[in-house]
């Protein structure tokens, strides 16, 4: 059969798994009113009395840094627990294509998530002139910067049945991912390495290909970064699964 | 249609399986024995491409699972132990899920589903969700799943496990009725079964086969195959019970109840029928007899045996 229409087998059955539970409901409402929050009360939305969003851009990193490994945490670890696991991978199709589908469902509900937010550019364009291209830019860069968590999440989410460990792990690791470009890390390694190395480090950051593009600008560098790391940690995740088997 | 080579899986220390060799051809029925932990499911689950061997390999359909899984995989129809399913879908969802991933589509798909839901009789259950259902329903979902794309290799790991009396005379029939042109391993842990529906049994323990042939070949090692139980009214006097003993292809009688019954069990030699003998000295000695009863091997205890005699070897092997 072919690939795509297998991946897509996977995909729908994923995502529809994510609405079969109050839970994804309860996800969505903590999501609004955590971005909504930020955005009003800390990020001074009003007071800074600009027609932007920069004010709800800036926590996303920092929103998904809990919610994205929440939405990941049961796409391998829920599987191994209750056993369908064995059912999937005894069915004629390569791994890569669960792992793609199931990946997909969970970036296409965080998209979701996302598009909810619209009320709030719909007020800041009533409330002001916006430039509407950093807006855009933002929102791309935001579904791409979840998207980069979420294979995070797929890859951590396959070492372990327990969707609580998983959390945890892949919370971790994206923390390191995000804060990699802040300054505090950044800091204290720029007095005892070498400047080429701190770049590196911080080319890693998921916070500073995000900060460029909520700026407005759509390089194709910020762009291939977050596609790369879906990519690395996609491909990861097909070695643990594959890994696993051989245990 | 299923090869299996030299098959092999290590748990670290612990070999679950070690070295199993056997091949299933189209309308047997092999049915798995062994004790919890011998290895029948990690044997299956290589088979079946969920884990992969440490060493050999298995074919299903000429396609080796290690290096064409998928061609293989879309032979077989699969029943892992438990029969874990997707819980929050409806059985109907879940088929249909199944049978996409299999590539069935459309009409055809939506006969496959027919198809399967008649054998399995899932019509009253279809747009439940799975996680309601009742145990005996849910096996059955799991059945109908390995069945939906009519597979040539059917592997069920403890098809009838907790099933009660129906259910599981259900599931035998649905077997039964499938094995012409099919190639099917079972495993289980209940020897009635064996009859039931093998028409090959392989006992396996610590990872090892212990015997390969069909279960009435099974039954006539046991050690009391063929032995004649006897019971007279009254008791008879002791030369005569003595000439029984005397009697062609008898090793000895036993007492075969509390003392002073008049009950007596004739061991016959290995191989040996002994009851006409037996029936024509009782009439010729006009015993008033209340019971004459031919013991068939019960398979229970060859299993016993076997796997007794295996694992004093291992000790054996283990003191040196
Ligand atoms: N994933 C695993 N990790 C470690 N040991 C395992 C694993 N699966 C099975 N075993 C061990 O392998 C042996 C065989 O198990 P199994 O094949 O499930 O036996 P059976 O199905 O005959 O009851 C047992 O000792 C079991 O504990
Ligand atoms: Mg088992």
């Amino acid at each position: 059969m072919n690939a795509a229409r297998t991946v897509a087998v996977i995909f729908r059955r994923e995502f529809a798994g994510y609405f079969a539970s109050p839970v994804a409901y309860v996800f969505l409402i903590v999501f609004l009113a955590l971005a909504g929050a930020l955005t009003f009360f800390i990020g001074n939305f009003f007071q800074r009395n600009q027609a932007d969003l920069d004010s709800f851009f800036v926590f996303h990193p920092w929103v998904y840094l809990f919610l994205m490994p929440a939405i990941a945490m049961r796409l391998w670890a829920e599987e191994r627990k209750t056993g369908t696991v064995e059912l999937l991978f005894t069915l004629p199709i390569a791994t890569w294509h669960a792992v793609a589908g199931k990946f997909l469902a969970a970036w296409l509900f965080a998209g979701v998530a996302l598009a909810l937010t619209f009320p709030i550019w719909i007020t800041v364009a009533n409330l002001g002139a916006p430039d509407h291209g950093p807006i855009i830019a933002g929102y791309i860069g935001s579904f791409l910067m979840a998207g980069g968590y979420l294979a995070i999440g797929s890859c951590l989410s396959a070492t372990t049945r327990n969707q609580v460990i998983a959390f945890v792990l892949a919370a971790i690791v994206c923390f390191a991912f995000s804060m990699a470009g802040a300054e505090v890390v950044l800091g204290p390694i720029r007095d005892i390495l070498p400047q080429d190395f701190v770049n590196l480090v911080a080319s890693f950051s998921f916070l500073n290909h995000f900060a460029e593009m909520r700026k407005g600008v759509i390089d194709l560098r910020n762009l291939l970064y977050f596609l790369s790391v879906i990519g690395v940690f996609l491909f990861a995740t097909v070695l643990v699964l594959d890994l696993k088997k051989a245990e | 249609m299923i090869e299996v080579q030299s098959l092999t899986k290590h748990f670290g220390p612990i070999r679950a399986v070690d070295g199993v060799s056997f091949s299933v051809g189209k309308g047997e029925v092999l049915g798995f024995l062994g004790p919890n932990g011998a290895g029948k499911s990690t044997t299956m689950k290589m088979i079946t491409g969920f884990i992969t061997p440490t060493a050999g390999t298995a074919a299903v359909c000429g396609h080796d699972i290690r290096t064409a899984p998928i061609a293989a995989k879309s032979r077989i129809g699969y029943l892992p132990e438990g029969a874990p399913l997707y819980a929050d879908m409806t059985a109907r969802g879940f088929l249909n899920f199944i049978g996409a991933s299999r590539g069935l589509r459309g009409a055809e798909r939506a006969k496959a589903v027919d198809r399967v839901v008649e054998i399995a009789q899932l019509k009253t259950v279809l747009d439940q969700p799975i996680e309601t259902l009742s145990k005996g329903f849910t096996r059955r979902v799991g059945l109908a799943q390995a069945l939906l794309h009519d597979p040539d290799v059917l592997i069920l790991d403890e098809p009838t496990d907790g099933l009660d009396p129906n259910q599981k005379h259900h599931v035998r029939q649905v077997i039964n009725d499938m094995a012409p042109d099919k190639a099917i391993v079972i495993s289980t842990h209940i020897l009635e079964e064996v009859h039931a529906v093998c028409s090959r049994a392989m006992i396996i323990d610590h990872g090892r086969l212990l015997a390969d042939s069909t279960p009435a070949e099974l039954e006539a090692r046991a050690q009391h195959h063929n032995t004649v139980t006897l019971r007279t009214l009254a008791m008879p006097p002791d030369g005569e019970r003595a000439a029984l003993g005397q009697l062609d292809g008898v090793i000895e009688i036993e007492a075969g109840g509390s003392a002073g019954e008049p009950v007596f069990r004739v061991i016959p030699q290995e191989g040996a029928n002994v009851l006409p003998a037996v029936t024509a000295f009782v009439a010729e000695k006009g015993w008033q007899v209340d019971e004459l009863r031919l013991e068939q091997g019960r398979l229970d205890d060859v299993f016993r045996e076997l796997t007794a005699a295996a694992a004093a070897g291992r000790d054996a092997e283990a003191a040196q």
